[in-house]
């Protein structure tokens, strides 16, 4: 076989072509996962664009200063924002490079449940820094 | 993980050089990709040197003048030598496309020519396309409708309704674009590949399908549509100027459309 898949050796498999790529039929899902990659990044444009800004026109700043900054709830709205959509957007983005390349199908598995828990942790951490701050 | 290299039976040794007979006038070299799964060989570059002036324009005519002339046991598919049947589809200079349609002149230097990439090799050009047709008949590419057809006639279609269906009716399943595609390399068990999906398509976009729900449940999947990540590939390699990222993209605005 000139098929570089990269499998162990597999067993006998008499099951017909059209068996095996029916397999076990459609997951029915997959439009809100990619609907959301496209929701969540055409929303960080703005975002992103925004909060770039805002760090080069706040060189200077104090301690104090930027406390402050940071504290104001249209600033802390908008920090959150993005904090979130940035998050989500990367463990949806990391998801897909996992499912195409992960195999077998327990490190798929166990390895995209790991990026959305550390997404998920980060995504709090960084919330919760915004809030302590702003509260 | 994906594998990024050829297992060892797998690696493509320097093979048998067949030089252009004497007096030859224009001469090119067609190293050719041959495996025979009799002989236990690993795979191996042979080289044919063929004199143009002595050759039809296109890739097709020098290798069926080399099988004919020069080494007989050369194994490819080949059928209507014009671009309709889709027999002749192959990796020629790094791009897979029909044999039929490709000048040999388009070719800078010498002409590289491998079967379909990444699909199971059966002998020398010949890949095995069961799995590819296997994709193709769980897409159902056949009209479904519950309304009879009118007893005096055929089911109608509006010419705007016709239109909807150029670009994807044309299509030969040479599979070049599946067979180009990295996410088919990796995925091809459970990805659908842009051929089947334009294909598909081809009966979604169809105003005499009845099911066209239906068709959109069965391709939502995280797999069999969704590893399409645009990456372009098929377009820029079909042999008939078709667009199947187009049909892919249109599928997902169908199936978001519906959910939005």
């Amino acid at each position: 076989m000139a098929n570089p898949a990269g499998e162990a050796a597999r067993p006998t498999i008499l099951r017909t072509p059209l068996g095996r790529v029916r397999g076990s039929g459609s997951a029915k899902s997959g439009t809100h996962h990619w609907w959301m990659q496209r929701v969540t990044s055409i929303a960080l444009l703005p975002l992103t664009i925004w909060f770039i800004v805002a760090l080069a026109t706040s060189a200077g700043m104090t301690h104090a200063e930027a406390v402050a900054w940071i504290g104001h709830p249209f600033n802390a709205v908008l920090l959150l924002a993005l904090i979130g959509l940035t998050f989500h957007h990367a463990a949806a983005g990391l998801q897909v490079v996992l499912e195409d390349y992960a195999k077998p199908e327990w490190v798929k598995i166990t390895s995209v449940l790991a990026v959305k828990a550390v997404c998920t942790l980060l995504a709090l951490a960084a919330a919760l820094a915004v809030i302590r701050l702003a509260v | 993980m994906a594998t990024f290299t050829l297992p060892k039976n797998s690696t493509i040794s320097k093979g048998k050089h067949f030089p252009a007979p004497a007096g030859a006038t224009k001469v090119r070299s067609f190293k050719i990709y041959r495996w025979d799964p009799d002989s236990g060989e690993n795979p191996r570059t042979d080289t044919y040197d063929i004199d143009l002036d002595q050759c039809g324009p296109m890739v097709l005519d020098a290798l069926i003048k080399i099988k004919n002339e020069v080494d007989s046991t050369l194994t490819f598919r080949r059928s209507c030598r014009e671009g309709i049947c889709g027999s002749c589809s192959m990796n020629i200079d790094g791009l897979n496309t029909l044999a039929c349609l490709k000048p040999i002149e388009d070719v800078k230097a010498e002409v590289r020519i491998h079967p379909l990439p990444h699909m199971p090799v059966v002998k020398d050009l010949v890949p095995d396309l069961s799995q590819v047709y296997a994709q193709l008949r769980s897409v159902e590419p056949w009209l479904k409708a519950d309304t009879p057809p009118p007893p005096d006639g055929e089911r109608l279609q509006s010419k705007e309704e016709r239109a909807k269906l150029d670009g994807l009716w044309e299509c030969i399943l040479c599979f070049c674009c599946s067979t180009a595609c990295p996410s088919y390399w990796w995925n091809g068990d459970r990805y659908l590949g842009p051929a089947v999906l334009l294909q598909a398509y081809r009966w979604i976009a169809d105003s005499r399908d009845e099911h066209t729900g239906e068709r959109l449940d069965a391709l939502e999947d995280p797999f069999k549509l969704y590893r399409c990540h645009t990456i372009m590939n098929c377009t820029r390699t079909c042999p008939k100027g078709l667009n199947p990222a187009q049909a892919i993209g249109d599928i997902k605005k169908m199936l978001a459309e519906r959910v939005v």
